[in-house]
């Protein structure tokens, strides 16, 4: 059990996909503005990355290594096109919001990642755990970010007020800067540093 | 439609609507290959190419197939096969790049060894099929399509050299420890983004 544990919550700090292996970036930086469009693309995120991994793996002896990445390509294009279709019929203003970036989950290179690096190479339950460990390492990467723009730059959260603005009569003056692109480049910057400052031995060499 | 469309749609993709810094598309690369100028000229180089074949060839494809009724000369009215654009649109692009990985490989094998591991890598470059997504988004026709590749990729391009350029610089300061590498690398790619965010309000 103790190595299922390790699985499931190393991607979370120790080797997380987003700060420490570069992978999965670029939605994790356009959907954060509002914490409730990060948590349907947390959610999303997760979801794609354990059925490719529970797929992949299911299959690993029966891929020759020269298509395999074309079927990952198209386990996972497969698995976008049902989690984009569920996003419209349940949650179509979400969608609409998220425009682009559900389809571009295809091209997240987190998932395309793991079934490379990890789920080719391990028994399917090992790699479901595998692919729901990363997806919480990539989820608490979103909703920190989520959380602090959309808290910083309007003062709720998931739509609810928390601090009211001073443009309704409140005491907070809300920083627009947090609802631009550029804040969420700086908030995982500090993260990292955060989080490299608790676990130095991820400190890059020069 | 004259030249002057077709001029501002290619300024707006370069500088307004910039796939790195303003859509935040392509990120992993755009972190991972920018350590060295010379890798990412060739990296720019090779977006601009693989930008400026896919997305005219799937915005063909959108219109002339996946778009509902697009079928109808066919003697399909009323099918509506856009549901199977992401699967279609990753397979051009996948296509393509092994197309442009071969003919380097073949005529100019310099530039293919220092792009190595990351000429694959285009393919699951989201800037690549974010470009396609947002040109069918936009309803975008085939001339525009082309014009919207070439500029996003340059966008791309001169966003990636520069920010190499920074880190080339930045080797000689003293980063804390806990923010070298990764860490001033974000913060530094949110200065460029406010600074291309000045762009933004220019009408053209």
């Amino acid at each position: 059990m103790a190595k299922y544990k390790d699985v499931l919550l190393d991607p979370v700090f120790n080797n997380n996909p987003i700060g420490l292996q570069i992978l999965g970036i670029c939605s994790a930086l356009a959907v954060t503005t509002k914490l409730e469009t990060t948590l349907v693309m947390a959610l999303a995120v997760t979801m794609v990355i354990t059925f490719s991994n529970l797929s992949v793996s299911l299959i690993r002896n029966f891929i020759p290594s020269s298509i395999r990445i074309i079927v990952e390509m198209t386990i996972i294009a497969s698995l976008v096109i049902i989690a984009d279709q569920l996003i419209k019929a349940y949650a179509f203003d979400v969608s609409k919001q998220l425009s682009v970036y559900v389809g571009l989950i295809i091209t997240n290179c987190i998932i395309m990642g793991r079934a490379e690096a990890f789920a080719l190479k391990n028994d399917p339950v090992i790699s479901l755990i595998d692919g729901i460990g990363n997806g919480l390492g990539y989820s608490f990467v979103l909703v920190f970010v989520g959380f602090f723009r959309e808290l910083l730059g309007s003062g709720k959260l998931l739509g609810y007020t928390m601090m009211t603005v001073n443009t309704e009569g409140g005491w907070y003056v809300p920083n627009g800067l947090f609802l631009l692109s550029p804040s969420a480049f700086i908030l995982i910057g500090l993260l990292i540093w955060g989080i490299r400052a608790w676990k130095p031995e991820q400190v890059e060499e020069e | 439609m004259g030249l002057e469309h077709y001029l501002s749609l290619f300024m707006k993709s370069v500088f307004v609507e910039n796939m790195a810094l303003a859509f935040f598309l392509g990120m992993c690369t755009f972190l991972a290959v920018s350590k060295r100028v010379e890798t990412a000229v060739g990296l720019g180089i090779a977006v601009v190419v693989v930008q400026m074949i896919t997305l005219p060839v799937n915005n063909l494809i959108y219109n002339g197939i996946l778009k509902s009724d697009a079928l109808a000369w066919a003697g399909l009215p009323g099918v509506d096969l856009t549901f199977l654009g992401l699967i279609t649109y990753i397979g051009v692009i996948a296509a393509m790049v092994q197309i442009l990985e071969m003919t380097l490989d073949r005529y100019v094998p310099a530039l293919y060894n220092s792009l190595g591991i990351f000429l694959p890598l285009i393919t699951v470059n989201c800037a690549i099929l974010g470009g396609t997504l947002l040109g069918v988004e936009r309803d975008y026709n085939f001339s525009e399509s082309v014009v919207f590749g070439i500029g996003s990729g340059v966008g791309f391009a001169l966003a990636i050299i520069a920010l190499a350029g920074i880190r080339e610089k930045m080797k000689y300061s003293n980063v804390p420890d806990g923010l070298r590498g990764l860490g001033i690398t974000f913060i530094t790619v949110g200065l460029m983004a406010i600074a291309f965010m000045l762009f933004s309000g220019i009408q053209l």
